[in-house]
């Protein structure tokens, strides 16, 4: 577990509690941080990542597993583009696990898995084409999202299931800038499986400047 | 007693949804044994996919799609689109969670973002595809064989898509047919193989598809050289499913998933 704090308020360059189900995005410069925080624990928190000078360059899941050899994102991962680059590091993580294999929720999936009485309840999807919007990208740029905080566990069966969260109330996650980058985030309003437990929770979402820790 | 809260009663569905997930896995459906000779008449279209080459091809609803791999020694990664918007494609996320598995197979779904049914997997002799580790890239390329002049899944992809005048854009995360992967307890992938010489899987398409199929070795294949082996695919002409399809009736998700798609062509 590694805790890092801002060695003066100048580093501070955004500090913002992000509402229960509500979206979020910043561009992020080179060498920032930014860092999310489940306040109250158990609080899934899905990601998107564009390269903030050429958008069809974006986070690719599958690329970073592959490269990592493994599905599951933890501390010093790093998130790769469609064209290969490093795009974010995972510099702090006190929570140890997060997914980018079981992508965000939306009204449709939502009506599909829990019932037609279901589709008209916020998703994270929603959140991601409003927020992706404000850019000029549509629904066509959601790719594979990372979930910050979400446990999706593989058995060696196949088996794959949303569990009960892992992370703490106050668990926290630092991502490095390793280019300009766009950061889109929907603090999920999921309520139909564990991945909230079952009650949305706000987040907050710190940007550091990146001057003082990467000299 | 108090009733119980929200919360208790979505997590008693949510439970009771992964249950009947796990004994429909135990207790999979039958399917009838595909027909290993496809009838003549019954070929739309036919061809082979050298190593390292693309094919990519429209695929009708209810036409069915068989993708064979003769020497048992390619994986074949692929991306569909609905054919009549293409902004609706295939979403590995949904499609592993909404039926509780990474290990695709016979019996399984390919989903659309949009809660849709893109294909049916109506019959697999290969066993094993993968919708979590994506497929090959320039840069697993290079590692993998030094300065050679290969060809990768990543680029195949883009060359398919711009085919249908679809961009870089529009080519997100795809399956790999015959690539059979697990992940261990330590959260490694494990390379199980690509499966038997002569494996074949198809695929009946449930609306109009846009396909793109790329034979490239698959990054996780330890075999140290470039493989010299064909895949085959034809579209084929199959029977409309009936009210008791297999795929149709599997779960409730399932049920609900083709009660979205069919509502599209209802008429």
């Amino acid at each position: 577990m590694s805790v890092t704090q801002a060695n003066s308020p100048a580093d501070l360059l955004l500090d913002r509690i992000i509402p229960p189900r509500a979206p979020f995005s910043a561009v992020l410069r080179r060498g920032e941080v930014l860092r999310i925080v489940d306040v109250a624990g158990q609080q899934a928190v899905d990601a998107l990542f564009y390269n903030a000078a050429d958008h069809q360059e974006r986070y690719s899941a599958q690329d970073t597993v592959l490269a990592q050899n493994g599905p599951y994102l933890g501390l010093g991962a790093v998130l790769l583009s469609n064209e290969g680059r490093p795009m974010m590091t995972l510099t702090a993580d006190s929570c140890g696990r997060h997914d980018t294999s079981a992508g965000c929720c939306s009204c449709e999936s939502n009506a599909v898995r829990f019932g037609h009485d279901t589709r008209h309840q916020h998703a994270c999807r929603e959140n991601f084409i409003l927020e992706l919007m404000k850019y000029g990208m549509t629904k066509r740029d959601i790719v594979a999202n990372v979930n910050f905080f979400m446990n999706v566990p593989v058995t060696e069966a196949g088996a794959l299931a949303v569990d009960d969260g892992i992370s703490a109330p106050g668990s926290h996650v630092e991502l490095r800038a390793e280019m300009d980058t766009l950061v889109v985030i929907s603090n999920c309003p999921q309520i139909n499986n564990p991945c909230n437990g079952f009650d949305p929770t706000p987040l907050r979402v710190t940007i550091l400047g990146g001057a003082a820790r990467s000299p | 007693m108090s009733e119980p809260s929200e919360q208790d009663r979505h997590r008693a569905r949510y439970l009771a949804l992964r249950e009947a997930a796990a004994a429909r896995a135990s207790s999979p459906p039958v399917f009838p044994p595909p027909p290993v000779q496809l009838a003549e008449a019954d070929r739309l279209q036919h061809a082979a996919i050298p190593a390292g080459w693309y094919w990519c091809g429209r695929v009708a609803r209810w036409q069915s799609l068989r993708i064979a791999n003769p020497r048992g020694a390619a994986s074949v990664a692929a991306l569909f689109w609905n054919a009549e918007d293409t902004s609706e494609r295939f979403n590995p996320g949904d499609t592993m969670k909404l039926q509780w598995t990474a290990r695709l197979g016979l019996g399984h779904l390919l989903f659309s973002d949009m809660g849709r049914v893109l294909a049916a997997i109506t019959a697999d002799t290969a066993g094993g595809h993968d919708a979590l580790a994506g497929a090959s890239t320039p840069a697993t390329d290079a590692r993998r064989y030094g300065g050679a002049q290969t060809r990768n899944t990543r680029d195949n992809f883009r060359l398919g898509a711009a085919k249908f005048g679809l961009a870089r854009r529009d080519v997100g995360p795809c399956i790999s047919f015959f690539a059979d992967i697990g992940v261990d307890p330590a959260g490694q992938f494990v390379w199980h193989g690509t499966g038997p010489a002569g494996g074949f899987v198809d695929l009946r398409a449930e609306m109009n598809l846009l396909v793109v199929l790329s034979n490239c070795p698959h990054p996780l294949n330890p075999a140290p050289d470039y493989p010299d082996a064909p895949a085959e695919v034809t579209v084929f002409r199959s029977a409309p499913p009936g009210p008791r399809d297999p795929c149709r009736t599997a779960g409730e998700e399932a049920i609900r998933a083709f009660q979205n798609t069919d509502a599209c062509f209802a008429s």
